[in-house]
C-alpha cells in the first residue's frame, strides 16, 4: 500500500470509505460456532475402551441375570389349566354346546397340591390364550368418555356393535370389551375351609379414580341379543366394578393373565386345595384354553426366567468377545 | 444466412450466443447491406469530422436484421411520445416488477400447490386422507394431519419469509426514479409508472429503467455509452447508437411522434429487431439502437429514449429466471434407495394382508361370534330379519382393507421427514459456508454465497473441475510489467521497486486528473520519459509512450471523487491489455484524458496535445494487430500499430536495425517465458501520398457494398507493413492469490483439472506453467488441426504414444487407472480442433486419451464448446463435474456441471448469477470442496442411512406386534408417540449431527487432500451399507420387539405399557446408535441427543397423564416395575452391541483413510499438551503469491 500522503487527493474517497467499508464490511464475524471449531470430545474406539466396555457389560449383565433369575426362581407358581377338565365327558365332543347352554351344571370342582410354600400376598390369575384382547375391532370397541361420566351416557358411536339395544337405548357400558367380561368365578378351599379371595384393589388405583366415573352405573348391560360374558351389578358405580376395570385393560398379548384376587393368607407346602370353578365363559369357539394361577410375587414380578437367562447370556457374550479382543489385541496387533 | 438464424433464435436466449453473435455480425459484414451509414470517414485530417469508436458491435447497426418484414400480428406497436395510443389497444404490461411470487391472497393456495409438486407430499396426502375414510381410520383424525400439518408449515414460513424479501426488493427498485416526458417537460417519475411509449430521459450514471430505444443523446453524433455489467457481466463499455433522422428531435424544441414496430417481447439480449417510421421515413433499428433495462449509461450526458418493453417484458426480467434447480447426485442415488423401501413397505404390507386373509378364512365360522370380533351385529337386524354384519364387507374387500391400513400404519417406512430434514441441513451446512472466514474476499468484500441449496453434498464427490482462466485462474487485472523499447529492457530493476507505485497526475483547468489504477514503473524508464531526451533513445521512448496512449480504443471516463477538485481518470475499454497500456503510459506521463469524435487529448509530460484520428483499424484475429493514423499537431501523419509478435515481426522493416529487432526478439522470448502477455509495438511515418492513398482505399472500402471487412483487412494489412519497430510491451495477466497451491491441493485430491480458456494458445500454455498446472516434466500433447481428417490422425497418435508412455513407465495398471500415478501428460487442444471433436465418433477417442492424461487445457474455446467439453465428460463417466468461471461466457458450461460455481469478481454478476455457489477468488475451491464439501457429504451420506434405519426400526417393531394381534394392524405404540417419533423424539440429533459434526477437522482435510476421495468412491452411502443398515435395522427390531415379547408373554401387561415400553426402547436405541456414530462431541450433540431421550420421556408422561387416552397411566405403572427396567436396559445394549463390535473391527483392523487420519488427529491433538482446541490456529491456504 502507498503511504497515506501519497494517496491523499484522490484518496479522498477511499480514505473516507476506508473506516465506513470496515463497518460494512461482509466479513463473517469469527466465533467459534460459526466456524464450526467449538471445543469437542472426539471418542475414538480404541482396543482399551472396547475390550473394558465389552468386560463392564459382561460383569454388570451376569449379576443382574442371576438375581433376576434367582428372583424369577422364588416365585412359587400354581397353575391349574381347567377348560378341558371341567366339560363334562358327555359334551367333551361338543363343549362349545355345553358352554352356551343355559341349563347345564358349569359348576366344576378339582383338587391339586401346593409343591412349595407360598407367603402372601398370593396373587390369583385366569390365564386366557389364543385370545386376541389386542384386536384392532376389540381394542376400539369402547367409550372414554361414557367410561368416566355420567353426561356422555349418548356416546356410544366407537362401541359398535355393542352400543345400544335394538330399541335404541345405550348400553354402559358400551363396547365389545365390556360386553365379553370374563364370568368364570373360582372358590378354593384348604381342609374344608373356604380362603378368602379378595377382590379389593385388583385394578389400578389410577383407572379407578380418572378412568371409570363413581357416577356412572351400568345400564342396559347384556341386555341385547347375545350375552358376552358376566352381567355387571347395577347398583355399583363403574369405578368400583374393579373386575371390569381389570379386563378393560386390554391385554399386549394373546396369552395373558388378569387379576382375579388376592389371597392374603400364606399356603404350606403339600396343603390339598380344592377348586370350585364356575365355568361359564366361553373360549371353546376358538379354541382359547383357561388357567387358575396362583402365584407369589417378587421385584421381577411373576415367575419369568426369560430375563435372567437373556442377561447371563448377553454377559456372557460380552465377557467372551472382552476376552476374543484382549487376545487379538495381544497377539494380533494390527 | 448467418443474420437470419440468429434471428430465427431470437426467442432461445442463450448467454453463449454471445461469441457467434459477434462472429455472425463480423461475417455477414462481408454479405453487406445497403445501408452502411455509420462509417463516414473524415476526408481531411485538419477537419474533424465524426468518427465512432468503440466496440465492434458498432458495425451492426447497418445491417440489423434490415430488410426483414415483421408480421403485424407479431409486432408491437409503439407510438413514440403517445403513450394512450400505444397502450390502446393492448395494455402493455407497466414498468413496475415484481419477482415476489405471492400476494397476501395467493399466498395459501399458491404455496400449498408449489408444495404438492413434491411426490413425497402427496405421498403423505395421500395416506392422511386414506386415514380419514371411516374403515380405514388407524389412527385418530387430528393425529394423521400433524405430520402432513407440520411440514407445509415449516416449508410455508420458509417460502414466506424468501418471498417476504423479493417483496422488499420489488418496492425499493419499483419506486426508484426516472424522468420521463410528460406533455412539454421532464417530470420525475417511479418507475413503476413508466408505459411502453413514454419517452425517458437518462442523465449519466442512472441505470436504464426499462429498454428504450435511442432518440438522441448528449453527444452530437448520436453516441451513448452504456456498461452492461448487470446485464451480461462485461465491465467494458458498449456504445449504443441513435438513428441520425431522430438525432436533432429534442422535446423542448418539437414535439416527437413516431412509429416503432417491434417485436414481441423475448429473452434475446443480443438481438433486436424493428423499424421505425419517422417523418414518413422507414427506418430500421437494430441491436444497436436499444438499451435494455440495467444497464447504466456512462461518459454520456444524457440520453432520450422512447420505452418498447418494460417491467417483466424487458430482456433483463425475461432472462431473469434464477438458478436452475439441480438433483444432487448423493438425492439421486438415496432415490433408488426409497423404491428399495417402498419394495419393502408393500412387502410387509403384503405379508400382513396375506396372513389376514388365511387368518379370516380359517376362522370364518366363528367370526360372528368370536368375543374379540363380533362380525355380527345382534343389536341390529335388517330387513329380511338377519342380524347384520358388522364393518365387515367380505373377505376380498377386507383384505383390500388391511393392506391400506398397513399402508397407513407403516406410512414411515418411506422417511418423508428426511426430505425436511434435508433441507433443514443443507440450510445449516450453508449457514456453515456462507460464514467461513476462510472463504471470505477481502478484496471485493463477498462472501461465499450458496445460491442453490440442494447440491451441498456433490460438493465433497467432484472428479472433474473445468475452469476459466481469465478471471478465474487470473485476476483478469492485466498490469502494465515491463517494455523493451529500442531494443533496451527496461524491467530488470523492477524487483528491487516492487511496492513503489508511482502516479501521475495532470492538471487541466484547475482539476488534477489522475489515473485510477497505480502501476509499478520501473524507475530508470520513468527517468528517461520525464526528461524527454531529444536524441533517439529519447525520442523512440516518447513514441512507445505516445503509441501507447494513442493506439487504442479506450474511452477515458473522468470519475469524480469526495474532492472535487480531483477527479480519477477511468479508462474504459474492450480488451483489458489496452487498459493496462492506457494506464502505464498515463503513469509514464503520457495520458489520454479526452477521446471525442475525431481526436483524442493526450497530455504529454503536462502539455496537452490534441491529435486527430484520421483512421483505425480494428483489432482482428487474422491480421492479430490494430492500427490508428494520427494526425499530429505538427501536421505530420503516423501509423500506430501495435500487436502479437508473431504477427509484428513480419511487418517490420528488416532492413534497418537488425541488431534491435533481434533484442527486442530476445526480450520476447524471455518475457513470455515468464509468463507474461507480449505486444509488440511498431510505427510509420505517412507521407503525404501514401495517406492520400490509403485514405482513398479506405473510403472505397468502407463505402463497398460488399466483402467490406474483407476490403477493409486489405487496407489495413496494405498500410501495415515496413513498421519501425518502437519496442515491447509486457503485461502481466496476473494469478489470483494461492492458485498454484490450489490447483496442486486438487490434483492430489484425485480431481482433475481442465481448463478451458479463449486465450490463444501460448498465453493458455504460459498461464498453465505459472499456475503449476504445468510442469516441465510433463509430456505435452498439443492438437491443433484445421480439419477433421489430420485431428483423427493426431488423436490417435496421442493415443499410441500415451499408451507407449504408460508402458514405459510401469504403471499399465488397468485395474487402478483412476487413481494410480499417472505419467503426466499434458493434453493441450484448441477450439477448432475441438469443432471437429465433438459431436462426433471421435469425441469417444478425446475423451479416452484425456482421461490418461493428468492435464487438459482447451484453448481458444467457444462459450457453447465449454459446455460441449463438459457434456462430454458428463455423458462418459458418472463422475461428478464442477465448472467455474466468472464471466457471461462461462454461464453454459456453469450450468452444464453438475456443480457451477461461479466466481463474483471482475466480469459482474451473470456467472453468479447462473452458478450455484460463488465466491470471490478461486482458491477458495479448496476449502470449499476439501473441507465443506468432504463434510457435507459425509454427513448427508450418513444421515439418509441414519434416516432411513430409524424409521425402519420403528416400523419393523410395529410390524413384528401386527403379527401378534390376528394382523389387525393394533398399534401397542400409541398413535400420538407414532406421529411424534419422526418429529419430535428422534428429529433434532440426526439434522444437529447433519449440521455439525465433522469427521475431521479442517487442518487434516486440508493437509491431505488425498481424504477427499472418499467422497468419489462414494464411501459415505453406497448399496453395500445401505444393506448391512438393512440387516442391522432387522437385528435391532428384533431384539427390541422380541425382548419385551418374551419378558411379558402370559403376563399381566397391558398394550398400553407395552407400548411405552417400545416406544421408549426405539427411541433410546435409535438415538445411541447414533451417538454411537458421533465424532466430534460438543454441547449441542450433547444437548440434543440426551434431550432427545429426556423429552421422549417426558412427552410419553404426558400423553399418559391424559385420562381420555387409552393408555392413561401406563408408563407411572410400568416405571414402577423392575422388569420394565430390565427390559429396557437389556434390549439397548444387545440392539447394539453387534453393531459396536463390527465398528471397533472395521474401525481397527480394517481403518479407511479417514478412519487413520482421526486417530493421527488424536495423537497430534494430544501431542499439544497445552489445552485447547488447536484448530483454533488459522491456517493459511498456502504462502501468498507476489
Amino acid at each position: 500500500m502507498p503511504p497515506e500522503t501519497s494517496t491523499s487527493s484522490a484518496g479522498g474517497k477511499e480514505g473516507s470509505s476506508g473506516p465506513s467499508s470496515k463497518k460494512n464490511s461482509k466479513k463473517p464475524k469469527y466465533s467459534k460456532f460459526s466456524q464450526q471449531e467449538l471445543p469437542a470430545w472426539k471418542p475414538i474406539l480404541t482396543p482399551g475402551w472396547v475390550i473394558s466396555i465389552f468386560a463392564f457389560t459382561g460383569i454388570i449383565f451376569i449379576p443382574i441375570g442371576l438375581a433376576s433369575l434367582y428372583a424369577s426362581e422364588k416365585v412359587v407358581e400354581l397353575p391349574f389349566q381347567y377348560d378341558q377338565k371341567c366339560i363334562p365327558s358327555e359334551y367333551s365332543n361338543n363343549a362349545e354346546a355345553y358352554i352356551k347352554s343355559t341349563t347345564t351344571n358349569k359348576t366344576c370342582t378339582a383338587t391339586f397340591k401346593v409343591e412349595k410354600t407360598m407367603k402372601s400376598p398370593i396373587y390369583v390369575y385366569y390365564q386366557l390364550t389364543n385370545y386376541f384382547q389386542n384386536h384392532r375391532r376389540y381394542v376400539k370397541s369402547k367409550s372414554e368418555d361414557q367410561l368416566r361420566q355420567k353426561s356422555a351416557e349418548e356416546d356410544t358411536d366407537d362401541c359398535k356393535p355393542e352400543a345400544r339395544t335394538p330399541d335404541g337405548q345405550p348400553i354402559v357400558p358400551c363396547g365389545l370389551i365390556a360386553w365379553s367380561l370374563f364370568n368364570d368365578t373360582y372358590k378354593i378351599k384348604v381342609k374344608g375351609k373356604h380362603l378368602k379371595i379378595s377382590k379389593k384393589n385388583i385394578a389400578w388405583q389410577s383407572d379407578q379414580t380418572k378412568k371409570f366415573g363413581s357416577d356412572v352405573y351400568p345400564k342396559n348391560f347384556q341386555a341385547g341379543g347375545l350375552i358376552g360374558g358376566a352381567k355387571l351389578n347395577e347398583s355399583i358405580p363403574l369405578s368400583g366394578q374393579e373386575d371390569l376395570i381389570v379386563w378393560m385393560r386390554t391385554a399386549a398379548l394373546s396369552t395373558f393373565r388378569k387379576l382375579y384376587g388376592k389371597i392374603e393368607t400364606d399356603l404350606e407346602a403339600n396343603e390339598e386345595l380344592s377348586l370350585v370353578i364356575e365355568n361359564n365363559y366361553n373360549t371353546y369357539s376358538f379354541g382359547g384354553k383357561k388357567t387358575l394361577v396362583l402365584s407369589t410375587a417378587t421385584w421381577i414380578g411373576g415367575k419369568n426366567d426369560f430375563l435372567g437367562l437373556a442377561y447371563i447370556f448377553i454377559g456372557g457374550l460380552s465377557l467372551f468377545f472382552a476376552v476374543c479382543f484382549l487376545l487379538m489385541y495381544l497377539f494380533k496387533p494390527r | 444466412m448467418d443474420s437470419n438464424k440468429e434471428a430465427g433464435n431470437s426467442s432461445h436466449f442463450d448467454p453463449a450466443l454471445k461469441s457467434s453473435s459477434r462472429r455472425s455480425i463480423t461475417s455477414s459484414h462481408s454479405r453487406g447491406s445497403d445501408t452502411v451509414s455509420v462509417r463516414e470517414v473524415p476526408l481531411s485530417h485538419s477537419g474533424s469530422k465524426p468518427v465512432r469508436y468503440g466496440s465492434k458491435g458498432a458495425d451492426s447497426e447497418g445491417f440489423s436484421m434490415s430488410r426483414k418484414e415483421i408480421n403485424d400480428e407479431d409486432a408491437r406497436l409503439v407510438y413514440i411520445n403517445d403513450p394512450q395510443r400505444t397502450n390502446e389497444r393492448f395494455e402493455f404490461s407497466g414498468n413496475s416488477i415484481r419477482t415476489g411470487k405471492y400476494s397476501v391472497i395467493t399466498f395459501l393456495p399458491r404455496n400449498l400447490f408449489e408444495q404438492f409438486h413434491r411426490v413425497a407430499y402427496i405421498y403423505f396426502l395421500v395416506i392422511a386422507v386414506l386415514n380419514q375414510l371411516p374403515q380405514l381410520a388407524v389412527f385418530g383424525r387430528g393425529v394423521s394431519i400433524l405430520p402432513l400439518a407440520f411440514v407445509l408449515l415449516v416449508t410455508a414460513v420458509k417460502d414466506l419469509f424468501e418471498d417476504w424479501r423479493r417483496h422488499r426488493s420489488d418496492k425499493v427498485e419499483n419506486s426508484r426514479l426516472a424522468s420521463v416526458l410528460v406533455g412539454e417537460q421532464f417530470e420525475q417519475m417511479k418507475w413503476k409508472d413508466i408505459r411502453v411509449g413514454e419517452i425517458v430521459k437518462i442523465h449519466a450514471n442512472e441505470t436504464i429503467p426499462c429498454d428504450i430505444v435511442l432518440l438522441s443523446t448528449s453527444d452530437p453524433t448520436g453516441v451513448a455509452y452504456v456498461q452492461t455489467i448487470n446485464l451480461d457481466g462485461e465491465s467494458n463499455l458498449k456504445t449504443r447508437y441513435a438513428k441520425q433522422e431522430t438525432l436533432s428531435k429534442l422535446p423542448e424544441t418539437e414535439r416527437i411522434s413516431g412509429l416503432i414496430k417491434c417485436e414481441k417481447p423475448n429473452r434475446n439480449i443480443y438481438g433486436f429487431q424493428a423499424n421505425m417510421e419517422v417523418d414518413q421515413k422507414r427506418l430500421s433499428l437494430g441491436s444497436s439502437n436499444i438499451v435494455l433495462r440495467g444497464c447504466e449509461l456512462k461518459n454520456t450526458k444524457w440520453a432520450l429514449g422512447v420505452a418498447v418493453y418494460c417491467g417483466g417484458e424487458t430482456k433483463a426480467m425475461l432472462n431473469n429466471s434464477g438458478a436452475p434447480s439441480k438433483r444432487s447426485r448423493l438425492e439421486t442415488r438415496m432415490n433408488s434407495e426409497i423404491i428399495m423401501l417402498s419394495v419393502f413397505l408393500v412387502a410387509l404390507c403384503t405379508v400382513i394382508s396375506v396372513c389376514a386373509a388365511v387368518w379370516l378364512k380359517r376362522h370364518n365360522d366363528e367370526l360372528d361370534m368370536l368375543p374379540y370380533y363380533r362380525r355380527l351385529n345382534f343389536n341390529d337386524r335388517d330387513k329380511e330379519g338377519e342380524f347384520t354384519n358388522y364393518e365387515y364387507y367380505g373377505w376380498g374387500l377386507e383384505i383390500a382393507f388391511t393392506f391400506l391400513m398397513s399402508v397407513i400404519v407403516f406410512q414411515v417406512m418411506i422417511p418423508i421427514s428426511l426430505y425436511i430434514s434435508m433441507e433443514l441441513v443443507r440450510v445449516g451446512q450453508a449457514y456453515f459456508m456462507i460464514g467461513d472466514n476462510r472463504m471470505y474476499d477481502e478484496a471485493s468484500n463477498s462472501r461465499f454465497q450458496c445460491r442453490a441449496l440442494n447440491i451441498n453434498e456433490d460438493l465433497g464427490q467432484i472428479k472433474y473441475v473445468f475452469s476459466d482462466k481469465t478471471g478465474t485462474l487470473t485476476e483478469n487485472k492485466m498490469e502494465f510489467q515491463c517494455a523493451s523499447i529500442g531494443g533496451v529492457d527496461y524491467s530488470k530493476t523492477n524487483e528491487i521497486q516492487e511496492n513503489e507505485l508511482v502516479e501521475y497526475s495532470v492538471e487541466v483547468d484547475g482539476e488534477v486528473l489522475r489515473p485510477k489504477m497505480k502501476v509499478k514503473v520501473n524507475p530508470e524508464l520513468l527517468q528517461l520519459s520525464r526528461s524527454r531526451l531529444e536524441n533517439d533513445k529519447g525520442k523512440r521512448i516518447h513514441d512507445f509512450f505516445l503509441a501507447l496512449a494513442a493506439c487504442n480504443t479506450i474511452v477515458p471516463l473522468h470519475v469524480d471523487t469526495s474532492d472535487p477538485k480531483v477527479k480519477l481518470i477511468d479508462y474504459q475499454g474492450e480488451s483489458p491489455d489496452e487498459q493496462a497500456l492506457a494506464y502505464a503510459a498515463a503513469t509514464y506521463g503520457y495520458t489520454l484524458i479526452e477521446r471525442t469524435s475525431g481526436h483524442i487529448m493526450i497530455d504529454i509530460q503536462g502539455e496537452r496535445h490534441k491529435f486527430n484520428v484520421l483512421g483505425l483499424h480494428e483489432f482482428d484475429s487474422d491480421r492479430k494487430r490494430m492500427s490508428v493514423i494520427l494526425g499530429y499537431p505538427d501536421n505530420s501523419v503516423k501509423l500506430l500499430v501495435k500487436g502479437a509478435d508473431t504477427s509484428m515481426l513480419s511487418v517490420i522493416n528488416k532492413s534497418s536495425n537488425m541488431d534491435r529487432i533481434h533484442a527486442t526478439e530476445s526480450h520476447l522470448h524471455s518475457y513470455s517465458s515468464l509468463g507474461l502477455r507480449t505486444l509488440v509495438i511498431g510505427m510509420r511515418e505517412l507521407n503525404t501520398s501514401e495517406f492520400e492513398q490509403w485514405h482513398q482505399s479506405f473510403e472505397a472500402a468502407s463505402s463497398a457494398l460488399l466483402g467490406r471487412a474483407a476490403k477493409l483487412r486489405k487496407v489495413a494489412s496494405n498500410i501495415e507493413n515496413n513498421l519501425c519497430i518502437l519496442g515491447a510491451s509486457a503485461i502481466e495477466d496476473k494469478l489470483q492469490k494461492g492458485v498454484p497451491e490450489s490447483i496442486e491441493s486438487l490434483r492430489t485430491a484425485g480431481i482433475q483439472v481442465w481448463v478451458l480458456t479463449g486465450d490463444k494458445q501460448e498465453t493458455a500454455i504460459s498461464i498453465g506453467y505459472s499456475s503449476k498446472l504445468l510442469t516441465g516434466d510433463m509430456t505435452q500433447i498439443i492438437i491443433n488441426s484445421k480439419n477433421k481428417e489430420s485431428c483423427r490422425r493426431k488423436l490417435q497418435d496421442a493415443l499410441v504414444m500415451s499408451q507407449k508412455l504408460m508402458a514405459a513407465s510401469g504403471v499399465a495398471n488397468v485395474t487402478e487407472t483412476s487413481f494410480a500415478p499417472k505419467i503426466p501428460t499434458a493434453l493441450i487442444i484448441d477450439g477448432t480442433s475441438l469443432v471437429h471433436v465433438l459431436d462426433n465418433e471421435l469425441e469417444e477417442q478425446l475423451f479416452e486419451l484425456a482421461s490418461k492424461c493428468s492435464v487438459v487445457l482447451c484453448c481458444r474455446v467457444a462459450p457453447l464448446q465449454k459446455a460441449g467439453i463438459v457434456a462430454l465428460v458428463k455423458k462418459r463417466t458418472s463422475d461428478l463435474t464442477l465448472a467455474i468461471g466468472d464471466g457471461a461466457n462461462d454461464v453454459s458450461m456453469i450450468q452444464m456441471a453438475d456443480v457451477g460455481v461461479g466466481i463474483s469478481g471482475q466480469e459482474g454478476r451473470q456467472a453468479v448469477m447462473a452458478s450455484d455457489f460463488a465466491m470471490g477468488q478461486f482458491r477458495f475451491l479448496v476449502p470449499l470442496l476439501l473441507v465443506h464439501g468432504h463434510w457435507n457429504y459425509q454427513r448427508l451420506g450418513y444421515m439418509i442411512l441414519y434416516n432411513f434405519y430409524r424409521n425402519a426400526v420403528f416400523v419393523l417393531v410395529l410390524f413384528w406386534y401386527v403379527l401378534f394381534t390376528a394382523f389387525s394392524l393394533t398399534t401397542a405404540i400409541n398413535e400420538w408417540s407414532s406421529m411424534l417419533f419422526s418429529i419430535v423424539y428422534t428429529a433434532l440429533p440426526t439434522i444437529v449431527v447433519g449440521i455439525l459434526d465433522k469427521d475431521l477437522s479442517k487442518r487434516t482435510l486440508l493437509n491431505c487432500p488425498q481424504l477427499y476421495r472418499a467422497g468419489q468412491r462414494q464411501e459415505a452411502y453406497n448399496k453395500k451399507l445401505f444393506w448391512i443398515t438393512v440387516v442391522d435395522t432387522l437385528w435391532q427390531s428384533i431384539v427390541i420387539f422380541y425382548g419385551a415379547f418374551f419378558a411379558y408373554w402370559g403376563s399381566t401387561i397391558d398394550v398400553a405399557s407395552i407400548g411405552d415400553l417400545w416406544t421408549l426402547a426405539v427411541v433410546i436405541v435409535v438415538n445411541i446408535h447414533l451417538a454411537m456414530d458421533v465424532i466430534r462431541w460438543n454441547w449441542i450433540a450433547h444437548v440434543s441427543i440426551w434431550g432427545s431421550i429426556a423429552a421422549t420421556f417426558i412427552s410419553i408422561m404426558i400423553i399418559d397423564a391424559i385420562p381420555t387416552l387409552p393408555g392413561y397411566w401406563a408408563i407411572f405403572h410400568a416405571l414402577g416395575t423392575g422388569s420394565f427396567w430390565l427390559c429396557l436396559l437389556g434390549i439397548i445394549i444387545t440392539a447394539l452391541l453387534p453393531r459396536f463390535m463390527v465398528k471397533y473391527i472395521y474401525q481397527y483392523y480394517f481403518p479407511d483413510d479417514i478412519q487413520i487420519s482421526r486417530e493421527a488427529e488424536k495423537v497430534e491433538a494430544s501431542r499439544v499438551v497445552v489445552g485447547g482446541d488447536i484448530e483454533m490456529h488459522p491456517i493459511p491456504v498456502g504462502p501468498p503469491r507476489s
